[in-house]
C-alpha cells in the first residue's frame, strides 16, 4: 500500500493546476503530490512544462486556476505564500548567487527566516563544509567556478534546512567531470538527510540515480508516473519511449570487487560490469537495448569477449521499422534491439531459446542513495 | 590665453584665502543641488524600482515619460516652475519664488528623472530569475526589492552621479526661480553666468574652478565608494 493510499498527508499538493501564456496552455495537472522524505524526479523534454510545474508548486508564479496546498492547507494569500517559501528551498539551473562572499550568500536566506545568529553560524559553516567550500568562504561569489558556484547555492538550499528541497536542472551548466562529482556529493546529501525533494530534470540518468519516484511531463501534462525502474523499463506510450527509453533497468548489489570489475546480483542474474563501487553497494544497472546481442544457445561455445551471457526465451518480439525489438526471459526481462534482418536470418520467433550477451564496458552502473 | 591664467591664478588665491562670499556661494550650490539629489534618489529609486520590476497597465507610459524626463531641457522646468510659484500662480501662496527652496524643486524635477531612469534600467538589467530565486530564500516583497538594489548598487551609484551632475552643473532653472540674488539664491552657475556677462572673465573663470573641484570631489567620493563595492 503506497502512502496515498495509506491516507498520509503529502508535504506539498497541487490540484486541477493550469497556466497558460499568451493563450496558449502550458501546464495541465489534474493532481501531483510529493510526501516526506520522498525523492520525486519530474521528467520531460526542454518545453515541456517542467519548470512551470516546479515554479506553480513552490508557488513562485501563482497557477491561473486550482490550487496548491502545503502540508494540507491551500497557500492562497500573500501570508501563507511567504511562509511557505521560508519552508522549502530552491535550486536553479543557474546558481543566481547575490553579489557577496561565499558565506553571505548562505548568511542571507537564514537571516531573512530570523535564524539565530549562533545557529546561522554553525549551520553556515556546516553546509559550508559538507560542500567542500569552506576555504572559499570569503571569496566574492562572481569570481567562482560554474563548480565551485553551483555547490554554493547547493550549500544555500540545505543551510537553510528546508521542509522540502526543489531543484530544477541543477546540474545541467556543469562539464562531465565536475557535474559527476557534483552529483554523488549530492546524492551522499540526500542519503544523509532524507530531505524530501523534487527534482527537475531532462537527464535520465540523473533521474536514475538520485530519485524514488518519477513523474513524466509532456506538452504541459503528466503523462505517466512510477518508479524509475517502471518508466523506463515500460514507458506508458510510444511518445514517451521516444524520450525515456535508453535500455534495460535492473537493480542489483555489488557482491564482489575485483580491480574494477564488479560482480552484481541482480536477481537470478550475476552480471559483471566496470565500477569501482564497493561491495554491498545498491546499484541501478542500465543495459542499453543496443548493446544486447542476441545468439542461438548453439553458438555459445564460441570464444568471445562479451562478459555476460544470459540463457533465457523469446517472449516479445516488437517490430520498429527496419530492427526489431526482442525481449528475453533470462530470470529477469532483457530487451535487445536487432535488425529485422538478424532476426529473420537467425530464425528468432517467440518462445524460442537464446542466450543475451552484453560486454561489462557497456554497462552503465548507478550507485542509489 | 592672459585671461585663463588670470582665472586660473584668482581661483587659486579666493581659495586659498578662503574668500566668505565665494564659499556662501560654494556652499549653497553645494546645499541646493544635494538636497535635490537627496529628494530625487527617495522618489526616483522607488519609482524606477517600480517600474524595471513590475507589470501594470500604464507601465510604458510612464517608462517612456521617465526616459523623456531624462533630456528634459532646466530652462523648460525653470519656466514650469516659476510659472507654479509666480505670485499669482497655483502655488503662489507659498511664496517661494525666488527662494533656495524654489531652486530645490526645480533641480529636484531636473534629477528625479534621470535617477529613476538609471534606477529602472538598473534593475530590469538583473536576472530575471533572481528575483525567484531570491523571494525563494524567503523575502518579502520589500525585503526583496532591498536585496536587488543592493545588487544594482553599481550602476546605482551612477545613477546618484548623473542625478548630482545634472542639477549642479545647470544654470536656467536656478537662475529662472531662484533670481541670482546676492546673499539669498547666488549659486556657483548662476554667479559665473553673471560674471560673464559683466566682462568679468577672471572671476568667471575662477568660479567655474571652484565649481569644477567640487564636482569632481563629490564624485571622487562616489567613485570611491563604486569602485570597491566592486572590488570587494
Amino acid at each position: 500500500m503506497n502512502r496515498a493510499q495509506a491516507g498520509a498527508v503529502p508535504i506539498v499538493e497541487a490540484k486541477d493546476i493550469t497556466v497558460s501564456f499568451g493563450g496558449q496552455k502550458a501546464l495541465d495537472v489534474p493532481s501531483f503530490r510529493v510526501f516526506e522524505n520522498e525523492v520525486v524526479g519530474v521528467i520531460g523534454p526542454n518545453g515541456s512544462g517542467k519548470t512551470t510545474l516546479l515554479l506553480c508548486l513552490t508557488r513562485l508564479i501563482r497557477p491561473q486556476t486550482g490550487s496548491v496546498s502545503y502540508r494540507g492547507t491551500p497557500v492562497s494569500d500573500s501570508k501563507s505564500v511567504l511562509e511557505l517559501h521560508r519552508r522549502l528551498a530552491v535550486v536553479f539551473q543557474e546558481s543566481l548567487l547575490l553579489n557577496n562572499s561565499v558565506r553571505d550568500n548562505l548568511v542571507t536566506g537564514l537571516k531573512l527566516r530570523r535564524v539565530p545568529k549562533a545557529e546561522i553560524k554553525a549551520r553556515t559553516e556546516k553546509w559550508l563544509e559538507r560542500f567542500g567550500i569552506a576555504a572559499l568562504a570569503k571569496r566574492q561569489a562572481r569570481t567562482l567556478s560554474s563548480g565551485e558556484a553551483k555547490r554554493t547555492s547547493l550549500a544555500r538550499a540545505f543551510a537553510l534546512q528546508p521542509e522540502i528541497l526543489f531543484l530544477d536542472e541543477p546540474f545541467t551548466a556543469l562539464d562531465g567531470p565536475t557535474r559527476q562529482a557534483l552529483i554523488e556529493d549530492f546524492k551522499n546529501v540526500l542519503g544523509e538527510t532524507r530531505m524530501t525533494t523534487v527534482i527537475v530534470t531532462h537527464d535520465r540518468n540523473e533521474a536514475l540515480a538520485l530519485t524514488d519516484r518519477l513523474a513524466v511531463i509532456m506538452n504541459g501534462h503528466i503523462v505517466q508516473t512510477g518508479t524509475p525502474a517502471e518508466v523506463f523499463s515500460s514507458p506508458a506510450s510510444e511518445e514517451i519511449a521516444g524520450f525515456v527509453e535508453t535500455g534495460n533497468i535492473i537493480h542489483g548489489v555489488v557482491e564482489s570487487q575485483s580491480e574494477g570489475l564488479a560482480m552484481v546480483r541482480a536477481g537470478t542474474l550475476e552480471v559483471e560490469a566496470c565500477t569501482d563501487l564497493p561491495v554491498g553497494t545498491k546499484v541501478i544497472l542500465l543495459l542499453p537495448y543496443d548493446d544486447i546481442t542476441l545468439i542461438l544457445p548453439s553458438a555459445e561455445t564460441l570464444t568471445i569477449s562479451a562478459r555476460n551471457r544470459f540463457p533465457g526465451r523469446i517472449v516479445k518480439m516488437f517490430p520498429t521499422g527496419s530492427q526489431v525489438r526482442v525481449t528475453v526471459d533470462c530470470g529477469v526481462p532483457l530487451t535487445a534491439l536487432i535488425t529485422r534482418r538478424s532476426g529473420e536470418e537467425m530464425g528468432l520467433k517467440e518462445g524460442l531459446p537464446v542466450v543475451a550477451m552484453v560486454k561489462a564496458v557497456s554497462i552503465r552502473v548507478i550507485g542509489r542513495h | 590665453m592672459s585671461i585663463i591664467f588670470d582665472g586660473i591664478k584668482q581661483a587659486f588665491l579666493l581659495l586659498i584665502h578662503g574668500d566668505p562670499l565665494v564659499l556662501r556661494i560654494a556652499g549653497l550650490s553645494l546645499l541646493v543641488s544635494g538636497s535635490a539629489t537627496i529628494f530625487s534618489l527617495c522618489v526616483g529609486i522607488p519609482l524606477g524600482a517600480l517600474l524595471g520590476l513590475s507589470r501594470f497597465p500604464g507601465r510604458r507610459f510612464i517608462a517612456t515619460l521617465i526616459n523623456t524626463g531624462m533630456g528634459l531641457p532646466p530652462v523648460v522646468v525653470g519656466l514650469i516652475v516659476s510659472m507654479f510659484l509666480w505670485r499669482n500662480g497655483p502655488l503662489g501662496i507659498l511664496h517661494l519664488m525666488y527662494t533656495p527652496q524654489a531652486m530645490v524643486i526645480a533641480q529636484f524635477i531636473i534629477a528625479m528623472p534621470i535617477v529613476a531612469g538609471f534606477t529602472m534600467a538598473a534593475t530590469q538589467q538583473l536576472d530575471p530569475k533572481l528575483r525567484l530565486q531570491i523571494v525563494s530564500l524567503g523575502a518579502s516583497r520589500v525585503q526583496m526589492v532591498w536585496i536587488l538594489l543592493k545588487e544594482a548598487r553599481l550602476p546605482l551609484l551612477a545613477a546618484i552621479m548623473a542625478g548630482f551632475g545634472a542639477v549642479i552643473s545647470e544654470v536656467g532653472a536656478s537662475m529662472m526661480v531662484g533670481g541670482n540674488i546676492l546673499g539669498q539664491t547666488r549659486v556657483l552657475t548662476t554667479d559665473i553666468m553673471g560674471e560673464n556677462a559683466k566682462g568679468e572673465f577672471s572671476y568667471a573663470i575662477a568660479l567655474s574652478i571652484i565649481l569644477m573641484v567640487l564636482v569632481y570631489a563629490v564624485n571622487f567620493v562616489l567613485t570611491m565608494v563604486q569602485q570597491r563595492s566592486k572590488t570587494r
